[in-house]
């Protein structure tokens, strides 16, 4: 039941696609594993055997959520890791693969133009080792076309890794439709015994809403992280379909199936297996909701003039609300919006580190002006309408004020 | 999204906060004696400065001035501090105004926001060079 939000206390979170408070129920399911059950889940003794168990029991929930098998999960830091384990891991085992084939070409990747920078950087590292990679370019709504990703593959093409949801606008790529390709023009390199092409997505902002089914996907890797669905912010973990080579990026102990070592950090391990089956529990309720007052806040702000939405009209997460906003700079908007107790979030040049406008409006097409006013809203299962209406009331004052302190152009 | 990791320790002084929420002489001059508008082409940001100049004793003094930015906030910091360093003031004096000084001013930028010091200083030096191309 949600509680009405006391006038004083109001404080409006809105940037959920950038992380998530941690759910009380998965901070109780993780607390009996700082002190009590503390063991070391390698150990053969009592210590070590319940933190096994724990472990096993939250690898099953990941693999029942996304319908795969507890042995193709293995739990790592985050999404950024998984990513890179999922990339660089696999190409480097495909190279191994050709050179002891003795085969000289070199592998080649595909990903889209939109990618999370954990993607990005992964490709930017193995062009850098001299492996070649197609950045797939989108339309203005960030919407990768499968036909693209189908002319750009090439008998050295390894892997096609496309996000499942847009980050930064909410666009839903076509999985499914590229699995579907994928597989097609998998069988006869398969007949011939070459390498088949393997398929990426970056599950991270689609988890909590989207069917994530790896069979109905098409998928052979998958990444997700725990702290955008209310577990804390350290864990992640990464879906390896059986049979896909993969070389271990972090080496040491045998941990994770010998894919990635390192001693299991198993309160935070527990707390992912507890968030996805809430999660899982919960989603249509969620998502329905979630998507309800999404749209009640995108109906509000378009009242604003000179604002944009941006990312597709339809196949859109139902969680993210992104705008391009004229006449105002997205970090002055932050602040403002801060100081008026609401967090959201912009891909404007000045919020970003190296004074750059988001790639993925850039991508899209936006120009570095029309960047300058990003502003995205994300929300998540705490969010209430009288949140929503609170920032469709403070909204445009904020503009106004910054619109009001700029030059007339 | 925001990128602000290695970049800032925390994001903006008291000092800048307080210019954000309350920026000093922001509007238009009707009839300045001195204005330009600069831009960084970098993050976008945009700069306009208003002199009205008054002389005294054979002095060129800033009597008024007034700024409009579309910008981050160090961008509309950095404007009203750079207002309230020169209002009053020579032009003599105040044409040698560096970012560092306003940056100073405002109890220092994380460096990734320096530039936007370099903008007020730009725009101030131009606004004075439009009022000396004025006179002649």
């Amino acid at each position: 039941m949600r509680k009405a939000r006391p006038e004083q206390s109001r404080r409006v979170y809105l940037d959920n696609a950038a992380t998530t408070p941690v759910d009380p129920e998965v901070f109780k399911a993780m607390e009996p594993y700082f002190r009590g059950k503390f063991g070391n889940a390698s150990e053969p003794h009592s210590w070590g055997q319940e933190a096994r168990k724990a472990i096993d029991q939250a690898r099953e929930q990941i693999a029942k959520a996304l319908g795969a098998k507890p042995k193709e999960i293995i739990f790592t830091s985050c999404a950024t890791e998984s990513i890179n384990l999922a990339h660089k891991g696999l190409a480097e085992a495909i190279l191994r693969q050709w050179q002891k084939e003795k085969r000289g070409e070199i592998p080649h990747l595909i990903t889209s133009s939109v990618e999370h920078k954990a993607v990005l950087e992964s490709c930017k590292h193995l062009e850098k080792q001299g492996y070649k990679v197609t950045y797939l370019p989108v339309d203005k709504h960030g919407l990768v076309n499968a036909k693209d990703a189908k002319k750009a593959i090439r008998p050295e093409t390894v892997l096609v890794s496309i996000m499942y949801v847009n980050n930064e606008v909410g666009t839903i790529q076509p999985i499914k439709e590229i699995g579907k390709l994928i597989k097609k023009i998998n069988k006869p390199r398969i007949t011939n015994h070459l390498s088949p092409i393997y398929f990426h997505t970056d599950a991270t902002q689609a988890i909590q809403y989207l069917g994530c089914n790896v069979d109905r996907l098409g998928v052979d890797l998958l990444s997700l992280t725990g702290h955008k669905i209310y577990a804390p912010k350290g864990i992640g973990a990464l879906y390896v379909r059986k049979g896909t080579p993969l070389v271990r990026q972090q080496d040491g102990g045998g941990q994770e199936y010998r894919l990635r070592a390192g001693t299991e950090n198993v309160p935070y391990i527990v707390a992912l297996g507890k968030a996805i089956e809430l999660t899982t529990k919960n989603k249509e309720q969620t998502t329905k909701r979630v998507k309800m007052l999404r749209n009640r806040l995108i109906e509000g702000v378009l009242k604003i003039p000179e604002v944009e939405l941006t990312g597709h009209p339809t196949k859109t997460a139902p969680h993210i609300a992104s705008f391009v906003v004229d006449g105002a700079e997205g970090e002055a908007m932050l602040l403002l919006l801060s100081d008026k107790d609401i967090a959201a979030s912009s891909g404007s040049a000045c919020t970003s580190g190296l004074l750059k406008p988001s790639h993925v409006l850039t991508a899209m097409g936006y120009k570095p002006q029309e960047a300058h006013g990003s502003l995205r809203f994300s929300l998540g299962k705490d969010n209430t309408q009288e949140e929503i209406d609170y920032v469709i009331k403070v909204l445009p004052g904020v503009i106004k004020r910054l619109r009001g302190m700029a030059p007339k152009l | 999204m925001v990128d602000i990791s290695n970049f800032y320790p925390s994001l903006y002084s008291k000092k800048v906060m307080e210019h954000i929420r309350r920026p000093r002489n922001m509007g238009e001059i009707k009839n300045p004696d001195g204005v330009a508008t600069v831009g960084n082409p970098q993050c976008g940001d945009i700069m306009r400065l208003f002199l009205k100049i008054e002389k005294k004793k054979g002095r060129d003094y800033i009597k008024n001035i007034k700024f409009q930015t579309l910008g981050c906030g160090a961008a509309i910091a950095t404007s009203s501090m750079i207002t309230l360093m020169v209002k009053g003031k020579p032009l003599s004096d105040v044409e040698k105004i560096t970012k560092k000084a306003v940056a100073d001013a405002l109890g220092g930028l994380p460096p990734v926001k320096m530039h936007c010091s370099v903008l007020a200083a730009d725009a101030l030096k131009k606004a004075i060079e439009d009022y000396r191309k004025r006179q002649r």
